[in-house]
């Protein structure tokens, strides 16, 4: 939702970034306020994951130049894990499998940590426990899920509900949704959508980066950016997606192309 | 044809032979010596005598190298005493039978066999009477195993009777004392009878000890449609050797299953020998090492089917650090007889720093051409990709490396009976590791 004089949550400035020496992001600009869902679209190899993993402080990728300013201070200084106690959080496009960690373990782990970081005192397991399993029903999941390994043998349906349960637990302030859709059946999606939906507050903002305008049927957005070639090249509300869905990414392509042609 | 031999290369190899057999000799001079079992101790030094100390040109030897053992003079086990309360970390209190052995000898102070559960027999080399079954298990023969079989100073026979279930697990600890460099052979005896069932923890520890030599010997009997869970957990000074066979012969239909920890020893090796002598039995050998510093170890395990419609698991897991190296050698032998085997084996490395090594080779001798037999073999690092999972949940760098190494740890840790006593050893492997 689009609130007047909500605050500043994340501002990008002019940011580029380099993986492996070779330029992805080049220039890129977005602002979103509290409140406020956006969702960035755009074609395979336009920079979209690299944006969410850079957000996140992947040590893959190197920012060359440009700003992130996330509720007031410098993010790209913040090691990844101090980006997630202070309220970001990724939920990424292919979740890893940890074998021998139980779900259980980790998400108690993972939310503890950041109850620690807010000068909170960490919950028991027996607490936790009732916690965990409130939280279950966002996302719709079986108990059974939290005994197993971190993610192994979950299909892929599962790896993503498990991430928007991770994402119920830490409550974060900024949530980033890299390609949370793909690879979804429709029941999932809708699943996964539902629960997102539950978790976004007037105090919180999501960025979700999609490939498919199918999500934000079920995520409407207040803001839809199409990137393309490491920056974003137009900004629009949700009928822009709708658009996008009708003409192809090459359509904002050749806008582009006509505008700087003026 | 010619054949041109350097007389200074053979010069340095006799001399290198003799000086093992002086060796030899100085370890057969530290013998205990004590009454009984005459017949198999001669025939045991015969083999040794006749095979001689291994060195890296045997090949069951070429990655382990025993030079560091062969410069210490360990001298003859010394009978020492040590207080309940000094082994009182030690002690499981959901494990009610123990038997303790102290450099090398039963201490009955320390052991608790007072009320033993209906169909658990126990005996030590001085009551023993009969044993019929003593080395009598497959892979006896090979040099160290010989010279445990020349050398033991006492006994311990387990015994569970026929068609009974011992539900608590029995707890068999060896440990070793004192400050000079002492040579101890550990002996145990397992008899499951037919349908019985049962859970072992045999354990090896030192109680303020230097460096020392452990070479152990265990032998297990299973009966017909018997079950045992052998838990082996050695935990040796670091400083210590220890070299150690785990002597297994499984009864039609019988189930055993060992999961082996080694986590001591500045050199150490294990040697599983497992034979099933009949047909539809059932084999799980899971393994857990952990190397670091400048530790050395080393699991030789040997499975030989003799029989069909047998089934075998076989998961060894090597986490190394420093400069430490792992060795695991996993023979497998499938002759034509054992139609309708089933078996796997995974040897899963996790190396911690660059100059860590593991030598890993699965050893699968197939002869009979109806079965199902798959290995793997996997080295691998820290995954950075899972390192940062983690840290983007809001674990440090260390606790998330922490995390996946106690969940590599944790597969095999978790096979353990007795939860204080997992905790302890997770614990005691991720303090080595940081």
């Amino acid at each position: 939702m689009i609130i007047d004089n909500s605050d500043v949550i994340l501002s990008v400035r002019n940011l580029t970034a380099d993986v492996d020496g070779t330029p992805i992001l080049k220039g890129l600009n977005l602002e979103i306020k509290a409140g406020e869902i956006h969702a960035i679209m755009g074609p395979n190899g336009s920079g979209k994951s690299t944006f969410s993993k850079v957000l996140a402080g992947h040590p893959a990728y190197t920012v060359t130049g440009g700003e992130v300013i996330y509720k007031g201070q410098n993010l790209l200084e913040l090691e990844p894990e101090e980006r997630s106690r202070s309220g970001v959080f990724l939920a990424f496009q292919y979740p890893l499998e940890i074998p021998g960690v139980s779900n259980l373990d980790f998400l108690r782990v993972s939310f503890n940590s950041k109850r620690q970081h807010e000068g909170l005192e960490e919950l028991d397991a027996f607490d936790f426990d009732d916690l965990v399993r409130e939280r279950l029903d966002v996302v719709k999941m079986d108990p059974a899920f939290l005994d197993r390994s971190v993610n192994e043998g979950f299909s892929g349906g599962e790896k993503k509900r498990n991430e928007i349960l991770q994402m119920a637990l830490l409550e974060p302030t900024l949530a980033i949704l890299d390609e949370t859709d793909s690879g979804l059946d429709i029941d999932a999606l809708k699943i996964v959508a539902n629960g997102v939906n539950q978790l976004a507050k007037p105090e919180n903002a999501t960025l979700m980066i999609t490939h498919y305008q199918r999500l934000l049927d079920y995520i409407v957005p207040d803001f839809v950016h199409v990137m393309a070639e490491g920056k974003i090249l137009t900004t629009g509300g949700k009928e822009l997606a709708q658009e996008l869905e009708a003409k192809g990414y090459d359509w904002v392509k050749a806008e582009d192309v006509a505008e700087v042609a003026v | 044809m010619t054949v041109e031999v350097n007389p200074e290369a053979v010069a340095a190899l006799s001399t290198a032979t003799q000086d093992r057999q002086a060796y030899l000799t100085h370890l057969l001079a530290q013998r205990p010596n004590p009454k009984g079992l005459e017949d198999m101790r001669q025939s045991a030094l015969s083999i040794v005598q006749e095979r001689g100390l291994p060195s890296n040109r045997d090949e069951d030897w070429r990655f382990t190298d025993l030079s560091g053992l062969y410069k210490t003079a360990f001298t003859a086990p010394t009978a020492a005493s040590l207080s309940l309360e000094e082994i009182a970390p030690l002690i499981l209190a959901e494990a009610p039978v123990r038997l303790v052995f102290v450099n090398g000898w039963f201490a009955p102070d320390l052991s608790a066999i007072d009320h033993l559960p209906t169909g658990l027999s126990i005996s030590t080399l001085a009551d023993a009477g009969n044993l019929p079954e003593l080395g009598q298990q497959p892979g006896l023969s090979e040099v160290f195993t010989a010279l445990n079989t020349a050398s033991f100073a006492d006994v311990a026979v387990l015994r569970i009777a026929k068609n009974q279930v011992i539900e608590a697990p029995i707890h068999l600890l060896y440990l070793t004392t004192g400050d000079t460099p002492i040579i101890t052979s550990p002996r145990g005896l397992v008899v499951a009878e037919a349908n019985s069932a049962a859970t072992l923890i045999e354990e090896y520890a030192a109680v303020k000890a230097a460096s020392y030599f452990t070479n152990a010997v265990t032998e297990v009997n299973l009966g017909q449609n018997a079950q045992l869970h052998h838990h082996r957990i050695q935990r040796d000074a670091k400083t210590a050797f220890h070299i150690g066979t785990t002597s297994v012969s499984q009864d039609r239909d019988s189930r055993y299953a060992l999961t082996s920890l080694s986590l001591g020893g500045q050199m150490s090796r294990h040697n599983p020998v497992v034979v099933p002598t009949a047909e539809q039995t059932d084999t799980t050998l899971n393994g857990l090492t952990l190397a670091v510093d400048q530790q050395v170890a080393d699991t030789h395990s040997d499975l030989s089917f003799t029989g069909p419609h047998c089934t075998a698991q076989q998961l060894h897991k090597c986490i190394v650090d420093n400069r430490a190296r792992a060795v695991f050698n996993g023979r497998v032998f499938v002759p034509k007889l054992a139609q309708q085997t089933n078996a796997s084996q995974l040897s899963r490395n996790l190396l911690l720093s660059a100059k860590a090594r593991v030598d890993t080779k699965p050893q699968l001798e197939i002869i009979a051409d109806d079965v199902k037999c798959a290995h793997g073999a996997t080295v691998s690092q820290l995954d950075d990709e899972e390192v940062f999972y983690l840290q983007s949940r809001g674990l440090d760098r260390n606790s998330a490396c922490d995390l996946l190494v106690e969940g590599f740890a944790a597969e095999i840790i978790d096979q353990l009976p007795i939860a204080e006593q997992r905790q302890t050893l997770l614990n005691a492997v991720l303090s080595q590791i940081r």
